[in-house]
């Protein structure tokens, strides 16, 4: 039981990062990562939303959608429930937390359409994981989201300092780094799930 | 119908949950920022030095910007911001925006069609623009296009005009303009200089009869420290500007109160020769 659970975590975080292995969740991946604060900050509204989305989008599948024989429904209203989540959360974060709140500025709002959200819940209702199972592989893949996100800001950082060819300099780099970055977590491949 | 009846309930509940939240967490709304936003022109021009308006509005809130930074605000709407805020209104010089230069297709002479983007920015990378005066404005509207009020209009005879009854003042002209040609002035003052040449009177008349040639009669009839002469450019002294019948004394009528007159109305003026008399020009 434990075992299978430390699978699937590992699995999610570094086998399967979402964001370098998986490809999901880019739009933030880049958008995000030019500093370390705004990175920290994202990275947990993700795994705040991503673990409230799986428990609630597997809670919904498994005593809504599947009783009913709905499972085609399941796209339109997973997008609504991480849509109506993120609302719910953009207030919260306004009243409690407003330098997050303006860190995280449009970024929040487009967690909404992320696919790395939408993904994460699909994948749970794909493999049939149950509630419980949902909710780690979901807050699984967001950590693992953020731990990409942040060991990428920190590389982007650092080459804010860097002497980067002229052709290179901005998006391209990143995208490069990022393809190396993805390339080094090749080397997870076998561990655990 | 068992998919509709879920999914308008999940709707429903998502709709509910939202605005609960809203009600019981949301942040509380400033009422006087919300009067404040409501003065403000919306035009998001960003000459406040703010990312928008409603930046701006934060920013008087907060007390970390003075009133009156907005230029397209008018002078109504900003006493009522000021009296919002409660703090004392200071006077706020209104101005506009003049393109100091009188060179219409009739005077000012072109060396060459230039027949490229249609950008003055674009015909100034081609040998500086297809104009013989290398301070005269291109006439193809990067100007109008940068203006976020309509206030400038592109004449079809090359000039660019601003209609002072609509300018704000906001600036965003006098940047864009590739000859910097563009300038911010009062709007009380009378007169202006619509010539931007600092060149001597000869080189400037080959290429427009419309130029201001340095002969210092405006000088002489104005007031003391009225006008004065910068190199071969008589220029209009803002802080203490002459009175409108100056413009009277002006050979080439470069200094007036408004922009040249179009086409039409001066048409005993000197034809500018055409483009293959004018390729000897410099």
């Amino acid at each position: 039981m434990i075992a299978e659970y430390l699978s699937l975590i590992i699995g999610a975080i570094l086998v399967n990062n979402f964001v370098l292995s998986r490809i999901l969740g880019i739009c933030p991946f880049l958008g995000v990562s030019k500093k370390l604060s705004t990175a920290l900050g994202m990275g947990g509204a993700v795994i705040f939303v991503m673990t409230l989305a799986g428990f609630v989008t597997a809670l919904v599948h498994h005593y809504v959608l599947l009783p009913h024989g709905l499972m085609y429904l399941r796209t339109i209203v997973f997008i609504l429930l991480i849509a109506g989540l993120v609302q719910i959360v953009e207030v919260l974060l306004q009243r409690f937390s407003p330098p997050l709140y303006s860190a995280l500025g449009i970024f929040l709002p487009l967690i909404t359409t992320n696919c790395a959200v939408l993904g994460a819940a699909i994948i749970c209702a794909d493999n049939h994981y149950s509630v419980i199972k949902s909710t780690v592989f979901c807050s699984a893949s967001a950590v693992g989201f953020a731990l990409a996100l942040l060991l990428f800001a920190s590389v982007r950082e650092k080459l804010e300092l860097a002497r980067v060819p002229r052709c290179l300099e901005g998006p391209a780099i990143a995208l490069l780094t990022a393809g190396i970055l993805a390339m080094a977590f090749t080397g997870f491949s076998g561990l655990g799930g | 119908m068992t998919a509709v009846i879920i999914l308008t309930l999940i709707g429903v509940l998502l709709g509910l949950a939202i605005a609960l939240t809203v009600r019981y967490f949301g942040a509380p709304v400033d009422p006087l920022a919300e009067q404040v936003a409501e003065l403000m022109p919306g035009a998001n021009c960003g000459a406040c030095g703010f990312a928008g308006c409603n930046d701006y509005v934060q920013a008087l809130v907060s007390g970390k910007a003075k009133p009156g930074l907005c230029p397209s605000q008018s002078a109504d709407a900003l006493q009522k911001v000021c009296v919002l805020l409660g703090v004392a209104s200071e006077g706020r010089a209104e101005k506009v925006a003049v393109v100091c230069c009188s060179g219409t297709d009739q005077y000012a002479i072109r060396r060459a069609f230039y027949n490229g983007v249609n950008d003055c920015h674009s015909a100034m990378l081609v040998a500086g623009g297809s104009k013989g005066c290398v301070y005269g404005c291109l006439g193809l509207g990067s100007c109008a296009r940068a203006c976020p009020f309509g206030a400038i209009e592109m004449r079809a005879d090359h000039i660019a005009v601003v209609h002072p009854e609509i300018c704000v003042g906001c600036g965003k002209c006098v940047t864009v303009c590739p000859r910097r040609i563009i300038k911010l002035v009062p709007k009380s003052a009378p007169v202006h200089v619509f010539c931007s040449s600092p060149e001597k009177a000869p080189v400037k008349r080959k290429v427009c009869s419309a130029a201001c040639i340095g002969c210092r009669k405006c000088v002489k009839a104005a007031g003391e420290n009225q006008m004065f002469i910068n190199g071969f450019l008589a220029s209009v002294n803002y802080e203490n500007p002459p009175s409108a019948d100056i413009v009277a004394v002006c050979p080439p009528k470069v200094l007036r109160t408004e922009a040249q007159p179009a086409a039409s109305a001066a048409s005993a003026a000197p034809a500018a020769p055409e483009a293959p008399a004018a390729t000897t020009a410099p």
